[in-house]
Order: C-alpha cells, then sequence, then structure tokens
C-alpha cells in the first residue's frame, strides 16, 4: 500500500518507452532509483521525496491515470484516447515529451484501387455488404477511436473484429477487409501489402506526461506536482 | 455505488405499468412473445451496427460462443418471428414487454439505466402500409394514455416522401442510393450533397489517369482485364474477400461520375428545402408540395401516401394541429425506411422521447427472411413513461 500523502508516478515497466521516461526526469534533475523492497516494480525520486514511481504495464497506465489511482502517468496518447467510450476530460496531457511517436491509421489492400478516402469507404461498405450479406470488417484493436472517427467521418457500414496483435496481418489472413493500426513508418503496413487512406490517419500520437483528474489532489501534492512539471519544463 | 433504477419500488410500478400497456397491445389483436435475452452476437451487431454495439454488452461462452445482452427487442423479436415462419410468408402482430441492456456511463446512468424495460409492438407482413403504420401509432398513444399519460407531442417523419423526391429527379441511381443511405448522418448528407453538385469527379481525380482513361462503365468486362493488368504492373497483390470484380464495379461507379454531369445547383437546393420543412402533421402536405413545386417533378403518389396516412392517423385519434412533421427527422436507426415517429413527454423535454418507431422493411431481410418483408413496429421506453407521470426527471 502506498501512503496517501504520495504522489503517485506510472511509468511503462519496460522497453524503449521506459528508457525514454527515466530519461525525462533524469535531465531534468530528477532521477528515479528504484526501490529495494519492491522488487523492481516501484521507484523513488530522491529529489522530490514525496514522489512515488510505480512500474505499470504500458496498457494499464491510462486505465490507472482514469481510475485515479495514480496521480500522473507517461504513456502514448493513443492508449489514452481508446481508454474512455467518450471524451471526458478525465486523464489531461501537460506536456508531450517528443518520443513514442507513431500514427493511428486506417489502411485498406493496396489493391483498392477504389477505396482512397473515408468516404469511398462507405460507398465500399453498402456494395460489400449487399454483395456479402454481412458488413465489411475492420480488425483493430483501438475500438473506441476506430467508433468514434468513423461515425465523424459518415462511415457506418462495417463492423469491428478485435485484434490483439499482428493486425496488419488481418486482411490477408481473410480475418478481416481492413483494418486500424498504430504505425511509425508505414513499412509494415506497406509489406503486407496494406496502404493507409488519404484522410486516413486518425490520430498522431507520442508519449505524453498525463495528469489524472479523479485523482486526490491535496494542497501538498499539488504543489509537488507544479514542482516536477516545473523542472521538467525547465529541462 | 452506482444507483440501480430497478429498486423493488420501481420494480413493482414498473410491472403494474406493463400490464397496463400490454393489456392495450393484446386488445390490439397483438400476441404477447418472449424473445431470448442472450442474443447470438455476429448477428445482431452485424445488424445493429458499431454505434450501438459499442454500448452492448458482448461476451464469450464457455463454448467459445460470443453472445450479448439484446440492446434492444426489435431484431430479438424478427429472429423469434423468422424462427416460427422461415418463409416470412405469414402476417404476424407481436408485442412484448421485457428488461434490454445498453451501456451508458455512470454520469448518464440517471434516467437512462442500463438494464431498462422496453415494450413494444411489431407488424410483420400486413399489406397495407400506410394502415399499418396509423395502427402502430395509434396502439402506441392507446398504451401510453392507459399507462396515465396525459400530455404529450406526437412528431413524425416520412423517409419515404424523401425517398420519392430522390426518384423524381434526374440523378443517376447509385446517387440516390448514396444519398438515401446517408439520410441518417445530416453532416455526411450536406458533404455526399456538396460532392455531387460541385465535384462528382473528386474520387476519379485521385486515381491514376491512365486507368481513368482505359475504363468504360458500358464495357465491365474488359474492365476487368484492365484492372487486373494495373495491379500487377503496381505489385499488388489481390488479397483478402474482396474480388476483383468488386474493385472493378467501384472503379467504374468513380469513373461513371467522373463523366455525368454535375447535380444542379437547384436540385440540391430543393432537396434541403424539403428536408428542411417544419410545420404542423395536418398543414404538413402542403409545405412539402410547395417546396417541391417544379415543373415536371412529381411527388404525387408519395404526398398521396402521406395525406392517406395522416387520415388514418387522425380517424385513430391523433390531434394533427398539434403533431410536428419534421423533413429531417432524425432516428438513431438507420434501419428505418419510411414512415418514423416519437412520443414526446413536455416535462422531459426533446431528445428523451417516451416512445418511438417507424417502418423498417429491409430489416426482416438482413436478419434472414427470403426477402423484403412489410414491417412496422414500436417501442416504449417505460422508465421515463413513469417518469414523465411523476413530473420530469427524478
Amino acid at each position: 500500500m502506498s501512503d496517501v500523502d504520495k504522489l503517485i508516478i506510472a511509468l511503462p515497466s519496460k522497453g524503449r518507452m521506459m528508457d525514454d521516461s527515466a530519461a525525462v526526469f533524469a535531465s531534468a534533475g530528477l532521477p528515479i532509483t528504484k526501490s529495494q523492497s519492491a522488487r523492481g516494480y516501484q521507484g523513488d525520486m530522491p529529489a522530490l521525496p514525496a514522489v512515488e514511481v510505480h512500474y505499470v504495464s504500458a496498457s494499464e497506465i491510462a486505465g490507472r491515470l482514469r481510475a485515479g489511482t495514480v496521480h500522473l502517468g507517461i504513456t502514448g496518447e493513443d492508449l489514452v484516447e481508446e481508454a474512455s467510450v467518450e471524451r471526458d476530460g478525465r486523464v489531461i496531457s501537460a506536456r508531450k515529451l517528443g518520443f513514442g511517436q507513431a500514427d493511428v491509421v486506417v489502411a485498406v489492400p493496396a489493391a483498392w484501387l477504389d477505396v482512397n478516402r473515408m468516404a469511398d469507404l462507405e460507398t465500399m461498405g453498402v456494395a460489400f455488404r449487399r454483395r456479402h450479406g454481412r458488413r465489411v470488417r475492420v480488425a483493430t484493436k483501438y475500438l473506441n477511436i476506430t467508433r468514434r472517427y468513423f461515425s465523424r467521418e459518415g462511415v457506418a457500414s462495417y463492423r469491428i473484429v478485435e485484434s490483439l496483435g499482428a493486425t496488419e496481418g488481418a486482411p490477408a489472413a481473410g480475418l478481416a477487409e481492413l483494418i486500424v493500426d498504430i504505425t511509425s513508418t508505414g513499412a509494415t503496413l506497406k509489406a503486407n501489402g496494406l496502404k493507409i487512406l488519404d484522410d486516413g490517419v486518425i490520430l498522431h500520437s507520442e508519449a505524453n506526461l498525463f495528469i489524472s483528474s479523479a485523482a486526490p489532489w491535496p494542497p501538498a501534492l499539488t504543489a509537488t506536482r507544479d514542482a516536477l512539471l516545473q523542472r521538467i519544463a525547465a529541462r | 455505488m452506482p444507483t440501480l433504477a430497478e429498486s423493488t419500488a420501481q420494480f413493482d410500478r414498473l410491472e403494474a405499468q406493463a400490464h397496463l400497456l400490454t393489456a392495450v397491445f393484446r386488445a390490439g389483436g397483438y400476441e404477447l412473445v418472449a424473445p431470448a435475452i442472450i442474443q447470438p452476437a455476429s448477428l445482431m451487431l452485424d445488424v445493429i451496427g458499431e454505434d450501438l454495439r459499442a454500448r452492448t454488452y458482448v461476451f464469450p461462452d464457455q463454448d467459445g460462443h460470443e453472445l450479448c445482452l439484446r440492446p434492444d427487442l426489435t431484431v430479438p423479436t424478427c429472429r423469434l418471428y423468422l424462427e416460427r415462419d422461415p418463409a416470412a410468408a405469414s402476417t404476424a402482430r407481436l408485442c412484448y414487454n421485457g428488461p434490454a441492456f445498453r451501456y451508458r456511463a455512470v454520469d448518464a446512468r440517471k434516467g437512462n439505466p442500463r438494464e431498462f424495460r422496453q415494450a413494444g409492438l411489431e407488424a410483420f407482413g400486413l399489406p397495407d402500409p400506410e394502415s399499418a403504420d396509423a395502427e402502430i401509432v395509434s396502439l402506441t398513444a392507446t398504451a401510453a394514455r392507459a399507462a396515465g399519460l396525459k400530455d404529450f407531442c406526437l412528431k413524425i417523419g416520412d423517409i419515404g416522401l424523401f425517398s420519392a423526391l430522390l426518384d423524381a429527379l434526374a440523378m443517376p441511381q447509385r446517387w440516390r442510393d448514396r444519398l438515401r443511405h446517408q439520410f441518417w448522418r445530416p453532416a455526411a448528407f450536406r458533404a455526399e450533397l456538396q460532392r455531387l453538385t460541385s465535384a462528382p469527379d473528386a474520387a476519379a481525380r485521385r486515381l491514376p489517369k491512365d486507368l481513368v482513361a482505359a475504363l468504360d462503365p458500358a464495357k465491365p468486362r474488359a474492365a476487368l482485364d484492365i484492372v487486373a493488368n494495373h495491379l500487377a504492373r503496381a505489385g499488388h497483390d489481390q488479397q483478402g474477400t474482396r474480388s476483383l470484380e468488386e474493385i472493378t464495379e467501384g472503379l467504374l461507379a468513380i469513373v461513371a461520375d467522373a463523366r455525368t454531369k454535375a447535380l444542379p445547383a437547384g436540385d440540391a437546393a430543393l432537396i434541403e428545402a424539403v428536408a428542411a420543412v417544419r410545420a404542423p402533421a395536418s398543414a404538413a402536405a402542403d409545405h412539402i408540395a410547395a417546396a417541391a413545386r417544379r415543373p415536371g417533378l412529381d411527388i404525387t403518389a408519395a404526398l398521396d401516401a402521406f395525406t392517406r396516412r395522416l387520415a388514418l392517423l387522425r380517424a385513430g385519434g391523433a390531434d394533427l394541429d398539434a403533431a410536428e412533421f419534421s423533413g429531417d427527422f432524425g432516428r438513431k436507426f438507420e434501419y428505418y425506411t419510411g414512415f418514423v415517429f416519437e412520443l414526446e413527454a413536455p416535462d422531459l423535454g426533446r431528445n428523451n422521447p417516451i416512445a418511438g418507431g417507424g417502418r423498417y422493411d429491409g430489416l426482416l431481410e438482413t436478419v434472414g427472411a427470403p426477402r423484403r418483408v412489410p414491417a412496422v413496429g414500436a417501442a416504449i421506453y417505460t422508465e421515463r413513461l413513469l417518469q414523465a407521470q411523476s413530473g420530469g426527471l427524478a
């Protein structure tokens, strides 16, 4: 259990995101030391003793920010966007951090010469349903992001099939007709015979330092937070 | 803890109310049925679309089958009808009262519980559409009154009129289909109208010029080879479930659009004018006729059907001077194909209808009937009906 007077920051527990997050704090003069007691799942910030660092799987950080069980967290904008059905202000970006850049995109088989924009997608979806007797399938792990974007673009003739990995292979495997996925260079999509629609970039995502407005914010923690944000801004 | 609407007191009141509602439906010749609460997810989700799916409780069972708690009773009632009569040859008048389930954000649950009771009725296969439409409205209003609702407003719309207008204007059938399809989404509808009037070649301009030049919409067989060669040269493998014919068909439509004269601005203005008609139902036909007045433009048959339905509604007890007609009357489910209506209580305000329904001649086919079947129905939001009687939102 954590003390109630601690400011809890959730950081990615492995990979590039973990290293880059650590570097942000180190360059701000706030190096993190791993706690001895918690077998590597927690850390301290000696320069700000009120801070407690929790290492959490990247996919869980958005959920903890929304639940208010952590005060701050570093994770991708895509995961925060995806964590809620509607935008509700529970999680607020304090700062873009300049790493972890990737786009959430709508990609279709490159052979679909007749589909280049979202509006074409709807025309195709209607014809597809008439011919096949079912809706065209979109493979994605971004259910909420996909629904919001497709709805905004007037695309309704589709259905989502949830895909938790290797989404770019879904069209070739016959599991879906198109995908919504994250990509940094587009190379993987291309290698899988897919193209991004002209207006198919849904979100330019990168790692952000997020604030949970659902967490308890007594004055002491607000002061610690402001001190921390100031150091990062001045870095 | 989130408050659950189905407290014991509410349960008793809902039960009593359900008894009153279904008594009216049954007296009107409707058989009380109890469709399954747990539905196969794939059929349900394929029919209702992603917007509602986002609010549907979907889960796998121990056998790995994807199931859902019904978010609505219309589709389950269609399935029940088709299980009894797969040929969909019989007429049926069915009514129901039971729970349906939709996810709501915690803050939005007041007045919109995630587990709610829907009471409703559906008429399948009745040959006279206007008379069936009027019967459904009349029974819905009578049932609401029987349950104690004193004051409400009838709002109506008619997608059939809009369809007839598109049919009467000169344009390719696929443009009509597209506009009809986007009727439900005002922003997308305006974008489509804009594209057809200003740049029907917009999609073609995104294609390779030589490909556009080579394709002839009048020669679909030759087009197949042209497209196949183009794909081979570009190194794009054909992959997935969408065939070369489908891609070629899509391309030919784009090329045909580019070679079709843009929709005259006057036609678009006329479509918008009819969609913008708001009038008491009693005066609506005159307003629509005025908005659509132009030499050579004939929507008399649709207007006659509209007027006949109104006469039947009046005979069924509706006050047409108080009822509101709206040319773009919006419903949340795009399966409606003709007449649509809602009952609103003044205490609950707009966007919180007490009941709503309409004609959905395409739905049974989507659910598995061998062809289109005339169908019209309505549902009553029973929690709101209770609230309206206790003077507004609790």
